[in-house]
């Protein structure tokens, strides 16, 4: 039951209740669909990128308790963020949340409630999901991201 | 009623059928996060007696080597068990001939074959092959493809919110241009029993053959293709306590006999020349290459298996642990069944409000409950009933009513969890 609270811990609750960041966003100019075939889950990543820097994000979809939240919480943790950092950040959080003998970098702030999937091999795709479709809408690609 | 369903389930579980038929299943001994495991994903897959598992080694160990070739002793005992593995087969669908027995790899490749030998040569563009609304997407697709192959189309027969095969729309879709209707028997996502019978009795005054997809039905249902009178019936050994990889095709003989081999290659040949092949007769037309041997021997242990206990007393078991699950899960409150046809089988699906099957699935294992979240390869009926996916819940005959009860508990559990 231990790592079960590990990882539905209730900041992911929060997110998964009350989303921050879901909805369409009109100004974006980057766009990418991403699909995991395992359960159905979709998401739509929106990006607004100006200058190198991410001005706005949000995310749109239905999903798990984990792939909700690790959407919602990588809108709140990108807004303002340097494109370049945001390839570091997804580097440290696939780490996170795939290796059991890293320690969370400190850059990962409050997406260290994630960490908790890394017990969970069949949910990482949920949590790396949105990140994912990021990752293409910053490439600008068409076809959408499958998990698998 | 509580108290009732308490004394139901002791007696239920104490009956001398049900714990003993659980011993013969070795890997049901063991615990999953530290908890008894409760397997109820039977509709994935089923679980292996010893008897299916000493079989395959007693093959390996004794007897391996080529079938239909050799002239040595290895060779003739193994074309024999494999043979008289086809013979079960044919007895336990109760087909009057064992050349009707196509082994293949499984249900899958049953559809494929019968797609591309059967229905291929035959389409016309304009052309119709008739499927329902609740088939898995292995009783979809090879027909998607051979459309596109042919110019043919493909339709659907709906089913209502019950999840019940609607027989009127069905009795209105048959028509002159219908050549081939194809439906599951037991829905895996729903559990719904489809009313073959009436399906194909019309389809046949149509003079439209009939297919039925058994993965599901094989191992809950009697199925005896002559009474049935269907044309072709596919199912899967691996759904009936058999290994992975080795399922089989039946098909009427004139039916079989009349369509082009399905792949080329040895076994299927009687003479080679460059300037001609003549084809091997049935079954072997139809078994290019080396066989699923041990998977075949498998197979024949687990019939063998089930027809000692007997499909009616199994069926009767099934039947009593889903009624005594759906009774205690309607007391859930958000708890939505999908799938209430009055006449199903061994498969229990449903949605939580507010909690996503996956989440469920987890918060499930960790209980050591083993049920299936997700589309079920089944994703037109979960777009039918507005779902991205459900929780499944399958019962095979070693389940017993103190695992529903571990399973309702778990549901519990997991709105507790998710109780803001």
């Amino acid at each position: 039951m231990n790592d079960l609270r590990e990882l539905y811990q209730e900041v992911i609750f929060d997110h998964y209740r009350k989303p921050r960041n879901c909805h369409a966003l009109g100004c974006a100019n980057h766009k990418a669909e991403g699909y995991n075939p395992l359960c159905g889950d979709q998401v739509t990543v929106y990006l607004k990128v100006e200058d190198d820097i991410i001005q706005d994000l949000s995310f749109e979809g239905a999903g798990c308790a984990i792939s909700t939240a690790s959407a919602s919480l990588m809108t709140e943790a990108l807004k303002g963020r340097k494109v370049a950092e945001v390839e570091h950040l997804f580097d440290d959080f696939h780490h996170m949340v795939t290796d059991a003998q890293t320690v969370p970098h400190p850059a990962l702030g409050k997406l260290e409630v994630l960490a908790g999937v890394r017990e969970f091999p069949a949910r990482i795709k949920c949590a790396t999901l949105a990140w994912h479709t990021l990752h293409a809408a910053l490439k600008d690609q068409r076809t959408p991201v499958k998990t698998e | 009623m509580k108290i009732d369903s308490e004394i139901l389930r002791r007696w239920a579980d104490t009956k001398p059928g049900v714990m003993a038929w659980r011993n013969d299943f070795p890997i049901l001994r063991q615990e999953v996060h530290g908890k008894p495991l409760v397997y109820l994903d039977n509709a994935a897959t089923t679980q292996k007696p010893q008897a299916v598992i000493d079989a395959e080694s007693e093959y390996y160990r004794c007897i391996n080597a080529n079938v239909h070739r050799g002239v040595h002793a290895l060779s003739q005992r193994a074309t024999d068990d494999f043979e008289a593995a086809r013979n079960k087969v044919r007895h336990f669908m109760n087909a009057a001939h064992s050349e009707e027995i196509i082994f293949v790899r499984g249900t899958t490749e049953a559809i494929n074959l019968v797609a591309q030998s059967y229905a291929r040569p035959r389409l016309q563009p304009g052309d119709e092959i008739l499927i329902s609304a609740m088939e898995h997407h292995s009783n979809i697709v090879p027909w998607q493809m051979v459309c596109e192959q042919t110019g043919a189309t493909l339709k659907v027969v709906p089913i209502d919110d019950a999840g019940e095969f609607m027989f009127d729309a069905y009795a209105q879709l048959l028509n002159a241009r219908t050549k081939l209707v194809a439906v599951t028997h037991l829905s895996n996502a729903l559990g719904t029993i489809a009313p073959v019978e009436r399906i194909i009795e019309l389809a046949h005054a149509h003079d439209v053959p009939v297919l039925l997809d058994g993965a599901q039905a094989i191992s809950h249902l009697r199925v005896d293709v002559r009474q049935l009178d269907c044309d072709f019936y596919a199912f899967s050994g691996h759904k009936i306590f058999g290994p992975t990889g080795i399922g089989a095709l039946y098909g009427k003989a004139a039916l079989l006999n009349a369509m082009p081999p399905y792949q080329g290659g040895g076994d299927m040949i009687r003479v080679v020349a460059f300037e001609k092949t003549q084809y091997n007769d049935l079954p072997y037309k139809f078994e290019a290459g080396t066989p699923n041997i041990a998977g075949a021997i498998g197979l024949g242990a687990a019939l063998d298996y089930v027809s000692t206990i007997g499909i009616d007393a199994i069926a009767a078991h099934e039947s009593a642990l889903l009624a005594y699950a759906t009774d205690l899960v309607s007391d859930i409150p958000g708890l939505r069944i999908i799938g209430a046809a009055p006449h199903k089988a061994s498969i229990l699906s449903f949605t939580l409000d507010g909690i996503h099957p996956h989440d469920i699935g987890t918060i499930l294992d960790r209980a050591g409950i083993a049920i299936r979240a997700g589309h079920h390869c089944a994703m037109p009926v979960m777009q039918r009933f507005h779902v991205a996916g459900t929780a499944r819940a399958s019962f095979a005959l070693y389940n017993t009513h103190a695992e529903v009860d571990a399973l309702v508990a778990g549901l519990r559990e997991v709105q507790e969890m998710f109780q803001p």
